[in-house]
């Protein structure tokens, strides 16, 4: 048996091979539903219908994918330069705790004001908070994704630590959580009587400008050379550092609006369970992504289809709802196991040794 | 209470020991792995499934060594699909890492709400005793520091030792350590590189998991969801802290343990001055600021993170 690299790239294997690894996720996932005793096919029928079975279905998928888009940009970005920012979780609650503090009283202005100022001070925070571990790393050498993971952590005891303290809303009979964010600073709802909000808009903007950015500007190029080889990148002039700091800056920035979006859009003020794990999950995204920011948009929508479909399919048949997580986690390993067999092809026998 | 009281105390150094246990099979395991050149980022998910391993096999009404027994079986299954992944397939090992950990994390989560579909309160087992042998446990100091602990404790202790033996003082560690360093000479050796990574990545694995089933056979009796709770990322930032060496990752799973068993008593002591989010983050800061100090003069094992193919240079 021998590995060897495909001589040329077909286009067409780059599109297939995630389609094709979400299907073999999806089908994998039929063995802990086989495990747990229930109807396969009926199971299948049922996340189906959770997601495209009536309109609030399927604006509640669009809804679950949008935290999702950003964490999945803001983990394709670092990646193009191999900048492991493991750390969305705990930006993105930067970028809500920051959208929180100006957003509920600090300033009082119209909403043309209120809405762009909550979305700075959100990008700002999360982007502050990836620039530390590139700092570490860059300076000192300090591996970004033990930093960067670490950071989660401390964030989120932070955040803690500021709703039963200072953020802490009065009214909140006690409950560690902030005050509502005011009315003018809260993303519009995109449809009467549905949760979908604004913030879907504004992330698939940032995937656009995202995918401008990397693609056609020369920044794009460096960050690309930098993650491709950046020693190279070094000999041909690039300063590698102030790259890095950048794309952690942007990276971190994306993860932000993340947290932005949640709790202006969505839930409107901020508890410490305001992310049920939307940073990790952004790198599943961007895996299956390719790291490609468009696709970032296609493969959120199918893992937001996945979680709020196993969600009602596991409350419809009585199976554990940690099956989405899990089928999410099998996604990911299958995309990087299509991946390889995208740029390799595996031969057995005589034919190998020639 | 003053610090001085709290460091002359037994409550407190037993209490190190115990919360560095979990740690220092984990450290072990991430050590064994990164020497062979396999950085396994798939550790917090291995500590779940071996939590959650340990403690099923004991609630099914296996003797507790045998749940042991099945926790290093199910860190052994996940570090042979990391190995699969990241050795001959060469694929990127942190991503693959996470992976793992996503992966163990949800299906031991999948496992046990499968099993007990409406149990709110979580079933509990005879977790492990403490030692409390005649006349040595009646020592002053040592005996409670020591011998109150359980025999898992004792057995992270000897693997500490069998690690830096079987590094230091055998072939095969010299084998192992060669891999992580420069998997060409190892080649050129007639030694198979594939299965020395295989081999490392999954015993290592098995001992993290052995480091899970620590929480719900020992430290707690039984399975909860999120009791890993970072545990498996301060493993990942120790391996770094002790440049890759036994002895020193022993010396900094007991420093970690000590923050911790501190943070606990000064936050009863100074929790209405300040804020008990600060003692709770201390651990996190410490292990950051060890990196950084480390990282300069960091001794990587020199093939870390690459990707080896037979017969391709």
């Amino acid at each position: 048996m021998q590995i060897e690299q495909r001589q040329s790239q077909n286009p067409l294997i780059g599109l297939l091979v995630p389609v094709a690894s979400a299907l073999v996720a999806l089908a994998l996932a039929a063995i802990p539903l086989a495990f747990a005793g229930a109807d396969i096919g009926a199971a299948y029928q049922q996340m189906w219908q959770g997601v495209f079975g009536s309109r609030f279905a399927f604006t509640e998928m669009l809804t679950r994918a949008t935290p999702l888009i950003f964490t999945g940009l803001a983990a394709a970005i670092a990646f193009q330069a191999r900048l492991w920012n493991i750390g969305a979780e705990g930006q993105l609650y930067l970028g809500a705790l920051a959208a929180v503090w100006v957003g509920t009283g600090m300033i009082d202005g119209p909403m043309v004001l209120m809405i762009p100022l909550v979305i700075f001070a959100g990008a700002v925070a999360g982007g502050l908070g990836m620039v530390g571990p590139a700092y570490l790393r860059t300076r000192f050498g300090a591996d970004e994704v033990v930093t960067s993971l670490l950071l989660n952590f401390i964030i989120l005891i932070f955040v803690q630590m500021m709703l039963e303290g200072p953020f802490k809303d009065p009214m909140g009979l006690g409950w560690p959580q902030s005050e509502p964010i005011i009315e003018a600073a809260a993303l519009p709802k995109l449809m009467p009587k549905m949760r979908i909000h604004a913030g879907l808009i504004l992330a698939l903007i940032c995937a656009v400008v995202a995918q401008v950015m990397l693609t056609r500007s020369t920044w794009g190029f460096r960050v690309r050379a930098v993650g491709a080889n950046p020693a190279a990148a070094r000999h041909a002039g690039i300063n590698v550092n102030r790259t890095l700091m950048g794309v952690a800056m942007i990276s971190g920035a994306l993860a932000g609006l993340a947290g932005v979006s949640e709790v202006a859009g969505l839930k409107g003020y901020l508890t410490a369970d305001l992310s049920p794990g939307f940073g990790y999950t952004g790198i599943v995204v961007a895996m299956l992504a390719g790291l490609s920011p468009v696709g970032v948009v296609i493969s959120a929508l199918f893992i937001a289809s996945v979680f709020v479909g196993a969600d009602s399919m596991s409350r419809a048949m009585g199976v554990s709802s940690y099956l989405a997580d899990l089928t999410v986690a099998l996604s990911l390993i299958c995309v990087i196991v299509g991946g390889f067999f995208g740029r390799f092809r595996i031969r057995f026998g005589q034919g190998a040794a020639a | 209470m003053d610090i001085l009281q709290i460091f002359l105390s037994e409550s407190f150094w037993a209490a190190s020991l115990r919360i560095a246990t979990p740690l220092i099979f984990g450290v072990m395991g991430a050590l064994l792995c990164e020497r062979a050149g396999v950085l396994n980022l798939g550790i917090e998910g291995i500590f779940a499934a071996g939590a959650m391993a340990g403690w099923m096999a004991v609630w099914l009404g296996a003797p507790l060594w045998l749940g042991v027994g099945a926790a290093a079986c199910a860190g052994a299954f996940f570090g042979a699909l990391h190995a699969t992944l990241t050795v001959p397939l060469g694929l990127s090992q942190h991503v693959s890492g996470l992976g793992i950990t996503m992966l163990a994390t949800s299906a031991s989560y999948f496992l046990y709400r499968t099993a007990l579909p409406d149990v709110t309160s979580p079933p509990r087992i005879t977790p492990f005793q403490p030692l409390n042998w005649p006349v040595v446990s009646d020592i002053p100091f040592i005996g409670p520091v020591f011998f109150g602990q359980t025999a898992l404790t004792w057995l992270a202790l000897f693997t500490v030792l069998a690690v830096w033996w079987l590094l230091a003082r055998t072939p095969l560690g010299v084998a192992l350590k060669a891999v992580g360093d420069n998997p060409d000479a190892v080649n050129a050796q007639g030694l198979s590189v594939y299965r020395l990574r295989f081999g490392a990545v999954m015993a290592g694995s098995a001992l993290m998991a052995i480091g899970g089933a620590f929480l719900t056979m020992s430290a707690f009796d039984a399975f909860f969801f999120g009791m890993v709770n970072g545990r498996g990322w301060i493993c990942i930032a120790l391996v770094i802290f002790a440049s890759w060496r036994p002895g020193r990752a022993l010396f900094g799973a007991i420093l970690f343990g000590m923050f911790d068993a501190l943070q606990v008593r000064l936050q009863t002591e100074a929790g209405a001055v300040v804020p008990s989010q600060v003692f709770l983050m201390t651990p996190y800061v410490l292990s950051i600021i060890a990196l950084v100090l480390v990282a300069r003069k960091a001794d990587y094992p020199r093939a870390l993170l690459q990707p080896w193919f037979k017969g391709q240079r």
